[in-house]
């Protein structure tokens, strides 16, 4: 176990272990949901809400149920099964008693269920044998992260959508060269802090 | 040892998992019955959750929807006056601001959770669902079929010719959703206990794959209808009937009605096809030229093989539209095709000068 106090994690996962701009997960409803900032914004929040959740879901799961049984090899199905059931339920809790949240996040929510990113929160989680309070602070940061280059992405593609791009690089093309530029960017913070 | 605790873990936790979603699914989303009125008059009850088309549908009301649910073909619009929540981003594209100010919604979209006040057209009453089993199924071409269907349950069925009907696929192997696809009316609708549809085969389409690859005379099928506002006009225009591949049905259906009233206005008919295999019922179409007097019927090719020998006109409709109308001023156009066929002849049409009113159409996906 490594002795990184949970602050640390929480902004070590804003901006130098960013998931989508250093470690790459979570792409597919990155590029696909980035058009506009209001949904950008409404899927970051969905995002950031879900994995901190879940994160800490797994961290009984794995530590209560599955380190006793000896079963840890078995945390890539079990991850994945506590992630959908419990969007599944969140959304239905949402869609019965908070219409009003439902229509801003819960329509979100069913995109996310198989986002990598989350599995792989949780996966890290494990990995760099994390205690329950760093857990939670790298959950947290990693949707604050996601969040964070998902607006940036946002804007920066509505103020490029009146540009012309050439015909080959239009729409997911010239996207991921700006996640690429992005990354490059972010890279600059790497180095002030290192939780891996 | 091992493989048993490992197989028990996992199965316990799927099953509290599961246990937890089903309490949740009956009392969490749970909303009772909810009761909708129908242009305040009939009303009926159905158990909440749902959405409002297939609540609809299981009351016996059938409203249109070509895509089957998914939100993509903006067929089902219903006017919502209360209940129903806020409209959703999956219906904003569909939505003009006109009927976003009428209460508009997609009823694939928007779900039964408290008693709603709904509007509907009124002819949508007049919309049944039919069995009736497969009479016919002859090869107009390779690729297209005209099926006949013989109506058992309701025995006769009232329609305007020009209107389409949606025909449910059932499960087969190698589909696992029932959906609904929308055909035209290809018969005459002087023909009431029976139908006739033409079904051009698209290749993993699963309502054509079935008609095409699994249907068989004394099938059993489903269907309900009819929609649909595209049917001849009563005025004294010239009329001008355009069509492409299978849009070929309801401008049959058309010419049968011209020919039982003995609607006595000049009438052509501009034809659209690929290569003579897919220039379907040319013999029919020379026999209604024959016995209307007023009807003159051009066909076109866009790519004539040699082996077709033909020696007709080549091009695509709005070819004919350039070469044989003159004055359109005096006209009424009726547009059977794809998206791209019915904006580019659009366009043909107007500049020969028939009014934008006049033109009447109805587009195949």
């Amino acid at each position: 176990m490594i002795e990184v106090s949970p602050i640390v994690i929480l902004f070590a996962a804003i901006f130098t272990n960013n998931m989508i701009l250093s470690n790459f997960l979570g792409m597919c409803s990155f590029i696909a949901i980035s058009k506009e900032l209001n949904t950008s914004l409404g899927l970051g929040q969905a995002v950031t809400f879900v994995l901190t959740a879940t994160t800490i879901l797994n961290y009984f799961v794995y530590h209560y149920v599955l380190v006793p049984f000896e079963l840890e090899y078995l945390r890539f199905i079990v991850f994945i099964i506590v992630i959908a059931a419990f969007v599944q339920l969140v959304e239905m809790i949402l869609e019965r008693y908070i219409p009003n949240l439902y229509y801003a996040l819960g329509i979100f929510l069913p995109l996310i269920t198989v986002n990598c990113a989350i599995l792989g929160v949780s996966l890290f989680m494990v990995i760099r044998q994390y205690t329950l309070m760093q857990s939670m602070a790298f959950g947290l940061g990693s949707g604050l992260g996601w969040t964070l280059a998902i607006l940036a992405l946002a804007g920066i593609r509505q103020k490029i959508k009146k540009n012309k791009v050439p015909k080959g690089l239009e729409g997911p093309g010239i996207t991921l060269i700006i996640i690429g530029l992005m990354a490059l960017a972010f890279l600059g913070f790497s180095g002030i802090v290192q939780i891996q | 040892m091992t493989i048993l605790i490992s197989v028990a873990v996992i199965t316990s936790i799927a099953a509290v998992l599961a246990i937890m979603l089903t309490l949740a699914n009956s009392y969490i989303a749970n909303y009772g019955e909810c009761r909708i009125l129908i242009n305040n008059e009939k009303e009926c009850v159905t158990e909440g959750g749902s959405s409002l088309l297939s609540s609809l549908r299981d009351s016996q009301i059938f409203i249109p929807s070509a895509c089957g649910g998914k939100g993509s073909c903006a067929y089902c619009k219903v006017k919502v006056l209360e209940g129903g929540g806020p409209v959703l981003p999956t219906e904003l594209p569909y939505l003009s601001e006109q009927e976003l100010k009428d209460h508009v919604r997609l009823s694939c979209q928007c779900k039964v959770k408290e008693d709603m006040k709904i509007e509907i057209p009124e002819e949508l009453f007049n919309v049944k669902e039919y069995k009736a089993c497969v009479e016919k199924i002859q090869d107009l071409s390779p690729t297209i079929k005209l099926l006949r269907l013989k109506l058992n349950d309701p025995a006769e069925i009232t329609f305007k010719a020009g209107q389409y009907v949606q025909l449910k696929a059932p499960l087969y192997e190698g589909n696992e959703e029932e959906v609904y696809r929308a055909y035209s009316l290809a018969s005459s609708n002087a023909d009431k206990d029976y139908i006739e549809l033409i079904i051009g085969y698209v290749s993993n389409g699963i309502c054509t794959t079935y008609v095409h690859k699994h249907l068989k005379l004394g099938d059993e099928v489903l269907f309900n209808g009819p929609y649909g506002d595209f049917y001849l006009r009563d005025t004294d225009r010239e009329i001008v009937l355009i069509a492409v591949g299978t849009g070929m049905a309801p401008i049959r259906s058309i010419l049968y009605q011209i020919e039982a009233e003995a609607i006595q206005r000049k009438t052509s008919y501009f034809f659209g096809a690929r290569t003579l295999d897919d220039l379907i019922l040319s013999e029919e179409m020379r026999s209604f030229e024959n016995r209307l007097q007023n009807l003159k019927y051009y066909p076109v090719l866009s790519r004539p093989r040699v082996e077709d020998q033909w020696t007709g006109d080549v091009g695509r409709v709005t070819d004919l539209i350039q070469r044989y109308i003159t004055d359109g001023s005096n006209m009424e156009a009726y547009l059977c095709g794809s998206k791209a066929m019915i904006e580019s002849t659009v366009g043909a049409l107007k500049e020969k000068g028939i009014p934008e009113e006049s033109i009447y159409y109805d587009k195949f996906d």
